[in-house]
């Protein structure tokens, strides 16, 4: 198996376990507590509004509205997570067959590798900081998984190119 | 051709395509029968609960939450059923891929194929069931029969899978890991000239065209529609406020509103439908390059195959997405893309199928 096969498949493998884990956590520690509280909150606004209450009902939705962003985002993190690992196992499997040097093809596995692991990342510390630099951690994950796709693409398109140029010489 | 005689490679291919293929029709009959009309329902159960908060009757408002909390389950597990059978398609291709490094006899990884496909039909059979069957005869206060079924499926898969891994480590440990054996047998199955390529190629651009639809998305609007959300929670809450000591109480800003949030609701859906769709198409197509050499078709039916697939792959996404501005022409247009690649499937499977048959005649010669 080529270096850069195993470097796509074993982060792979080890990517999908740590989203796996990250989502057991998730799902026994915080999803059900969450999904209570959202629905606790939205309901608890509505009845306060019928109490007459609106200082409390802006607070329960306030409160509605906090928990849905966490939550949000605890669940595309786990889902990204586990997608992006599928992907690379599933490259892993066909890297061969994209048309660059392996040296190349060792550095686009890497920069797919790290953005893949970034971009959710990015995505998590926004639930415990709402400033730029979670978005901007996001944002560098997302462009490098964005390079290693279009160029992967390309590499599979070239490879193509080439195998139609030498059936037209045969 | 019976499950008997297929390999434990055919059983996965075959299985897989089946289930993504019923996924497909499951979630296009979901679409069309119970989405829109389950969103009404609950733009009704609003309406309710502002009446409610308009009436200063806080039961009635937890009536309609607990309405919206049912219809909201309905939906959902519709949509879990959907997103399972297809993901188990997913992954039965998936594992079909690794068969050849899966060091265990051919007996033993045929039941471990079967014993996925079984769990992989029980768990979103039964949690498609969980909505209907409910509590009823159950033991336990939380928990009904339809979501043990659904563990007990769960189960299965899992049982099946770690099987696999135990072939995959074997292998692993195994002195002739580097064996060309696999490697041919992974020829065979890959080497199918233009359509494997076509299909990683246009697969990979699929899984970038949803990438970047998403980084957009959550760029530019998420942190919109999020605000707009609360925004729009809030003013339900006060419209039916300011109508509590008033007579006749005038509903109509609060519909208004009611009717704001539902289109919200309706714009995040298409978007987060059209991201996860045109991915998962990708996906989908990547994963059938690597069976293209099991398709018993002639070429220009090969060719015929991956292109309507990828067409599908395209419309289905792009007018999910069109939705909101075209109204049922575009999901008329979105349904023909799905179809488009059910058709593809068939085609696909069916020259599987053919495939395994020549491969008996060519046995019993």
């Amino acid at each position: 198996m080529s270096g850069s096969r195993r470097i796509l498949i074993v982060s792979g493998v080890l990517l999908a376990i740590w989203g796996m884990c990250f989502g057991l956590y998730y799902a026994v520690f915080a999803e059900h507590q969450a999904l209570d509280k959202i629905g606790g909150s939205l309901a608890a606004g509505f009845v306060s509004g019928a109490n007459g209450e609106l200082v409390e009902a802006r607070g329960s939705i306030q409160n509605y509205a906090d928990t849905q962003f966490d939550y949000v985002r605890a669940v595309d993190v786990h889902s990204h997570w586990i997608g992006l690992a599928m992907l690379l196992i599933v490259f892993g499997v066909t890297f061969d067959r994209v048309r660059f040097s392996e040296q190349g093809r060792k550095s686009l596995a890497w920069i797919m590798v790290s953005g893949a692991i970034i971009f959710p990342l990015g995505v998590i510390l926004q639930t415990f900081d709402r400033g730029l630099i979670p978005k901007v951690v996001a944002g560098i994950g997302a462009v490098l998984v964005t390079i290693a796709l279009a160029a992967i693409a390309f590499g599979f398109a070239r490879s193509e190119r080439n195998s139609w140029t030498k059936e037209l010489r045969q | 051709m019976s499950v008997a005689t297929m390999s434990a490679r055919r059983v996965l291919i075959v299985s897989g395509i089946v289930f993504v293929i019923t996924g497909m029709i499951f979630g296009d009959v979901f679409a069309v029968f119970v989405l829109h009309q389950n969103a009404d329902r609950i733009g009704r159960s609003f309406n309710d609960a502002t009446d409610a908060v308009a009436a200063r009757d806080p039961q009635a408002v937890n009536a309609s939450f607990q309405k919206i909390g049912d219809l909201l389950e309905n939906r959902g597990t519709k949509v879990d059923a959907h997103v399972h059978l297809i993901d188990f398609g997913f992954l039965a291709l998936l594992l079909a891929l690794l068969q050849p490094y899966v060091a265990l006899p051919e007996s033993s990884r045929r039941r471990l194929a079967i014993l996925f496909a079984i769990g992989a039909v029980l768990l979103p059979s039964a949690v498609f069931a969980i909505h209907y069957v409910g509590l009823k005869y159950s033991p336990w206060s939380s928990i009904g029969w339809a979501s043990i079924l659904a563990d007990f499926g769960g189960l299965l898969v899992i049982l099946a899978c770690a099987g696999m891994l135990i072939g995959l480590l074997r292998r692993a440990g195994s002195s002739d890991a580097t064996s060309d054996a696999t490697s041919d047998e992974d020829q065979r199955s890959f080497d199918a000239g233009g359509t494997s390529r076509a299909l990683l190629t246009g697969g990979t651009l699929l899984i970038l065209a949803g990438f970047l639809h998403g980084a957009y998305y959550a760029a530019f609007d998420l942190d919109a529609h999020e605000e707009r959300d609360q925004f729009a929670l809030e003013t339900m809450i006060n419209a039916s406020v300011a109508q509590q000591n008033k007579t006749p109480i005038n509903m109509h800003d609060a519909r208004s509103v009611v009717e704001g949030y539902g289109l919200l609701q309706a714009e995040k859906a298409v978007n987060i439908a059209a991201h996860s769709h045109i991915i998962e198409f990708g996906l989908l197509s990547i994963l059938l390059a690597f069976v293209q050499g099991f398709v018993s078709l002639s070429e220009s039916s090969k060719r015929l195959s991956v292109i309507l697939l990828l067409a599908g792959s395209i419309i289905l996404p792009v007018f999910v997405l069109l939705e909101l501005q075209l109204g049922l022409l575009a999901g008329g247009i979105a349904d023909a893309g799905g179809l488009l690649v059910i058709v593809a499937l068939t085609m696909m499977l069916f020259g599987i199928l053919r495939n395994g048959r020549q491969g008996e005649r060519d046995e019993r010669l």
